[in-house]
């Protein structure tokens, strides 16, 4: 289905805009970050990506053949169902239509490889805030997506459990799907993407790959991004 | 004083002996409101969901007039039944007025609004906390509604059991299209009325009881419910 191609992807919510006529192709390969402040319009951006929000104007386009449903989202706060572990992971390949029998043989496994398999009877809402990410991003791999779509997956998580989130996403990427994740922490910008796409102010002004961005940005916004949120990191 | 006294005293007897013309009255009373009750949840709960997760032009003006459907008066429910059941009217054929149906399908009209307009509240908030995760993982208008009628289903039955007391505990609706009569269409909330104006306090205190504690249990097997829920799946 990759690449991805935006092309002048704007977004107004009552006139205001949010983004600002975006263009960009997103290929296959490399994984790709979103970097820029709080309230640049990274999470627009990936939503519109992802088509759960449809540009104010502009074009979205898989390019690739089967351009349809392979994909796959983790959001900020992951959404937990009342329901078991178990049966959380299986939602999504329901939906997706597997026969019951597989379902839980593809749940179990993609369970498994996040480490929540002992956890599977219980209910999700109890798991811990970190556990609770593992499971969204165990649910979103289940589906087996050729991209999956990152939204600050751990934001609001303590550095255990970000470093566990951060690992699991290096197994899903092992596994051959495309990462586009937001992120406004430049760490783990440096440790996870292969490219940046910096926006501020719903402009995409940079993309560069991950070294020379860090090393030389292009323009003054990302530089002074760089500068100032380096001590923070 | 002491006529109050020997009235309760002669109430608590009446339960206390399973009296049989008392067991009568509560059993029809239990069953037209579960009837009524089951009849408006088929009905409401799906057209909550329907109404929670849709998108279409009226939708707000059905909010507010569904939620206006909620204090319906019993008395005018019963009237407008009573008109379409009655011989001269439309569903006259059916021949059901003054019996147990008319009465459910009096307290159903009166329950179904309720069921729909609170599970609607309840289903669009769960909405706008689960709407991009479900769609996300490819979830239709239709599916994302049942997910939400499955997630919510604890608070959803804190509704449903709303409606049956408010069912129970109605009186004109009943009283219109059941007729009160003897051994057919006696049910609690009209018998309490009749004895009462007949003077015969015991039978009426005593059905006073019964309907007081049944709303009762009902509500605090809501609240255990929901409890136990909130414990179990946050």
């Amino acid at each position: 289905m990759l690449p991805l191609a935006l092309e002048n992807v704007s977004y107004a919510v009552d006139g205001k805009a949010i983004l600002d006529q975006v263009t960009v192709e997103i290929g296959a390969g490399p994984r790709t970050v979103i970097l820029g402040p709080n309230g640049a319009g990274k999470s627009v951006l990936m939503r519109i990506c992802h088509g759960l929000l449809a540009p104010t104007s502009g074009c979205v386009r898989w390019l690739g053949a089967n351009g349809s449903r392979r994909q796959a989202m983790v959001f900020q706060r992951p959404v937990m169902l009342r329901r078991s572990v178990l049966g959380n992971a299986m939602y999504g390949l329901k939906l997706a239509g597997l026969a019951r029998g597989e379902r839980e043989l593809r749940a179990r496994d993609v369970l498994e490889a996040v480490g929540l398999e002992r956890q599977a009877d219980q209910p999700a809402r109890q798991l811990s805030g970190g556990e609770q990410q593992k499971l969204a991003l165990a649910r979103a791999w289940s589906l087996g997506p050729e991209v999956l779509f990152l939204d600050e997956p751990t934001a609001n998580l303590d550095p255990v459990a970000t470093r566990e989130v951060e690992s699991i996403i290096g197994q899903i990427r092992a596994s051959g799907t495309k990462i586009i994740m937001t992120t406004h922490n430049l760490g783990q910008a440096r440790r996870l993407g292969d490219e940046i796409l910096f926006i501020s102010g719903g402009r995409l002004l940079e993309r560069a790959p991950v070294d020379g961005f860090f090393v030389q940005p292009a323009t003054a916004e990302a530089a002074a991004f760089i500068r100032g949120e380096l001590p923070w990191t | 004083m002491s006529d109050l006294s020997a009235a309760f005293h002669e109430a608590w007897r009446l339960v206390a002996s399973l009296d049989p013309a008392l067991l009568e009255i509560v059993g029809l009373s239990v069953q037209v409101s579960l009837s009524a009750v089951a009849i408006a949840s088929l009905i409401g709960l799906p057209l909550g969901a329907a109404i929670a997760v849709g998108r279409f032009p009226g939708r707000q003006a059905l909010i507010v007039f569904l939620n206006a459907l909620m204090g319906l008066p019993p008395v005018v429910v019963g009237l407008v039944v009573y008109l379409l059941l009655s011989r001269a009217g439309p569903l006259g054929t059916l021949g059901i007025l003054f019996t147990p149906a008319a009465m459910v399908i009096a307290q159903a009209v009166l329950v179904t609004p309720i069921i729909a307009a609170l599970s609607r509240q309840i289903l669009e908030d769960a909405w706008h906390e689960y709407e991009e995760q479900l769609r996300s993982l490819g979830a239709a208008r239709y599916t994302a509604a049942l997910t939400l009628l499955w997630d919510s289903r604890y608070s959803l039955v804190t509704i449903v059991l709303a409606g049956f007391g408010r069912a129970a505990a109605e009186v004109g609706a009943v009283m219109i299209v059941g007729g009160n009569i003897d051994g057919v269409t006696r049910v609690m909330t009209t018998a309490i009325a009749l004895e009462t104006s007949k003077g015969d306090l015991p039978l009426a205190l005593a059905l006073g009881l019964v309907l007081i504690t049944l709303v009762i249990l009902l509500n605090a097997f809501a609240s255990s419910i929901r409890a136990l829920a909130v414990h179990r799946y946050g």
